[in-house]
């Protein structure tokens, strides 16, 4: 079944579903690769959040005015008019008070989400309320979507990823560095609200898929997980696009095959998932890949340590030194040199002289920087510097 | 007792200044909250010198340059470059900000700092070509940093970073260069190479303002100096604005004895 779903053969309307989680969930991530750079990625919680009131007025207005409340489109669009104001009242009382961003977040998603659950309460006691199903725009749902409905999420996702290529170059150097964004007379405040505009279409075009609880994953996580893959904006955000759009497309397909599981967490654990694993395996920022290094520093710092110590003839106390030399070979089990260790001893102490005296010559200032104690000079200077330098050593009779 | 009115006369002359001046304030107030940070600033900046803005810490150095930039809104003043609107000009004037002001563990490489200088020449959706590499690139050797074009920005050491913003500001292809504290916590070889460059944008005609905190170096680098402590101090020539008198009203007590031995 779960085969099925994945391979888009649970019919029409399904397949339909699932790829326009896809396309949303790639916008979601592009979108949100601009919110976590910029640092921003809390302000989506709170549009998402401020959707709910709009939900349900929308509802109300549209059986009033003798139509069908449950009509994607009214209720979307009552979602973004709320969400616009909740996203207004966080950049007010964030530029306009002393209050930080932070605080303002906090109180209007709370105070917006509680209006929204005071509406919802009302509505369902309401005769037309019943079988509203509103509670679905909480954490999503793929039953009983229209055709029309995946329409709206699938288009609604293809232009904010349009939006997102077209706006990156601005929304990059605001996210870098906005004082010298603001420098070339290019209007920060305007960008970030154009930033924050795209997360909200994100938000209200998957508020039905996701719901408007764990949306905000969506905009995150991909993101999150993409930077520890690469090193450069574009890349990342291609990665967050790919990231989000395989968690939409695997929790759609799920989800479709199960309809009592609400498809907002499925899509948010695969995502979860995603990250978990780039978090683990990523090269260079990984965790395995930091530990390995900073296990392979550790190593080189011992021995060092150790064979300079053997140089000298200094006793050595540290077990780990110990065991990591007599692994290298260096020295025997009773803590006696072997000849490799002597003659490696032997180089690692002049090479140590030979960085004590580059240090003290001023002509060697720009070498003398990368001084850590661990580069062998040979990998600094040029064969014909080090012999000028050898020459100066000589003399003094320290070989 | 009446208090004479500007002559039409003075006025004009006002105008002739501004207009040959590439930057230039009147009237300068900005104010974080309800204390001022710089107050009533008058500030005229010559053509092809190089004027360093000193003056202690909390002065308003940094601010003053934020303002005359239209990032910071002040409360009054008004600010023209070749005495025209500000807003005409900015394709002729570069800014490099303070480093420490952003996160350089971001998704970077030093060539995409760079061409971040470009921004106006490529605009929303203009295809990068290989002309706008070659400037970046070109720029990047102008500082020193060749063969530093594909490193992770954060794998730079401060010096190398201020090089980079350095190398952001020259792709402007400006005409007037304004630079936050560009020597702050850098090594001597990239300060060396900062004056350098900067020297060299002085022989090319250019103007060149810059924060500086090292009273020590200000008469071997700059020909000009503005000494600030929330008001202007002084205006004028090193020979004859950056005297001890000066200094001691804009650092008060604050004027290290050893601080003075740069006079000479």
């Amino acid at each position: 079944m779960i085969w099925d779903a994945l391979t888009l053969q649970l019919g029409y309307n399904a397949t339909l579903v699932t790829i326009g989680a896809a396309l949303l969930g790639m916008a979601a991530g592009a979108t949100g690769t601009f919110l976590f750079l910029g640092k921003r990625a809390l302000v989506s919680d709170a549009i998402s959040h401020a959707t709910l009131p709009g939900v349900a007025l929308a509802f109300v207005v549209m059986v009033a005015l003798g139509g069908d409340g449950r009509a994607l489109p009214g209720l979307l669009v009552g979602s973004a008019l709320s969400a616009a104001v909740g996203l207004l009242c966080v950049s007010a009382l964030t530029n306009r008070t002393r209050l930080s961003e932070d605080a303002a977040i906090g109180a209007v998603l709370s105070v917006f989400f509680g209006f929204g659950i005071v509406l919802l309460t009302v509505i369902q006691s309401m005769n037309s309320g019943r079988q509203a199903g509103l509670e679905s725009f909480l954490l999503g749902s793929t039953a009983g979507m229209l055709w029309q409905d995946a329409m709206v999420i699938a288009s609604g996702g293809a232009i904010v990823l349009l939006l997102v290529a077209a706006f990156r170059r601005p929304m990059t150097m605001v996210a870098f560095d906005r004082v010298f964004a603001a420098s070339l007379a290019m209007n920060v405040p305007r960008v970030e609200l154009a930033m924050m505009g795209l997360a909200l279409a994100i938000t209200v075009v998957g508020l039905k898929v996701v719901g408007l609880i764990l949306i905000v994953a969506l905009l995150i996580i991909p993101a999150v997980a993409a930077r520890f893959w690469t090193d450069r904006v574009g890349h990342v955000v291609i990665s967050a696009g790919l990231i989000g759009a395989v968690s939409g497309y695997a929790g759609a397909a799920v989800s479709a095959t199960a309809p009592a599981l609400p498809t907002g967490p499925i899509i948010v654990l695969v995502a979860f998932a995603l990250f978990i694993l780039s978090l683990l395996t990523a090269p260079n920022r990984g965790v395995f890949a930091v530990v390995l290094r900073h296990r392979r520093f550790r190593a080189r710092v011992h021995v060092r340590q150790g064979l300079l110590a053997l140089a000298q003839g200094q006793p050595i106390y540290e077990g780990l030194t110990l065991r990591l030399m007599r692994r290298r070979g260096l020295i025997r089990a009773d803590g006696v040199a072997t000849e490799l260790g002597r003659t490696q001893a032997g180089k690692a102490l002049r090479d140590e002289r030979r960085w004590q005296l580059l240090r003290s010559d001023p002509a060697y200032e720009e070498a003398a920087a990368s001084y850590d104690g661990l580069t062998p000079l040979d990998d600094v200077l040029t064969p014909d510097q080090l012999g000028a330098l050898d020459r100066e050593l000589q003399p003094k009779g320290v070989f | 007792m009446s208090v004479e009115l500007v002559t039409t006369e003075a006025n004009r002359e006002d105008r002739d200044a501004l207009a040959a001046s590439p930057l230039a304030v009147r009237g300068l107030t900005v104010s974080y909250g309800e204390k001022p940070a710089v107050f009533s600033l008058d500030a005229t900046f010559e053509q092809g010198a190089m004027t360093a803005i000193i003056g202690p810490n909390g002065a308003g150095k940094s601010t003053m340059l934020k303002a005359a930039l239209g990032i910071v809104k002040p409360v009054s003043g008004q600010v023209t470059a070749w005495g025209e609107d500000l807003e005409e000009m900015r394709a002729r004037i570069a800014y490099v900000p303070q480093r420490a002001t952003v996160d350089w563990d971001f998704p970077a490489r030093v060539l995409d700092v760079v061409m971040m200088g470009q921004y106006r020449k490529l605009g929303l959706l203009g295809r990068v070509k290989t002309k706008h590499m070659q400037t970046a690139l070109h720029c990047l050797e102008r500082v020193g940093m060749d063969g530093f074009a594909d490193r992770q920005i954060g794998q730079l050491s401060g010096g190398q970073q201020q090089r980079v913003f350095l190398a952001r500001a020259l792709a402007q292809d400006a005409e007037l260069y304004l630079l936050d504290e560009p020597f702050a916590g850098v090594d001597a070889a990239t300060e060396t190479a900062i004056i350098s460059v900067l020297k060299d944008l002085r022989g090319l005609e250019k103007t060149v303002v810059a924060v500086h905190h090292d009273l020590s170096t200000v008469a071997e680098y700059f020909d000009r100096v503005f000494i600030i402590s929330t008001s202007k101090v002084a205006e004028g020539a090193v020979a004859d604005a950056f005297t001890q008198s000066n200094l001691q009203k804009a650092y008060g007590g604050r004027l290290a004895t050893a601080q003075m031995g740069a006079l000479g």
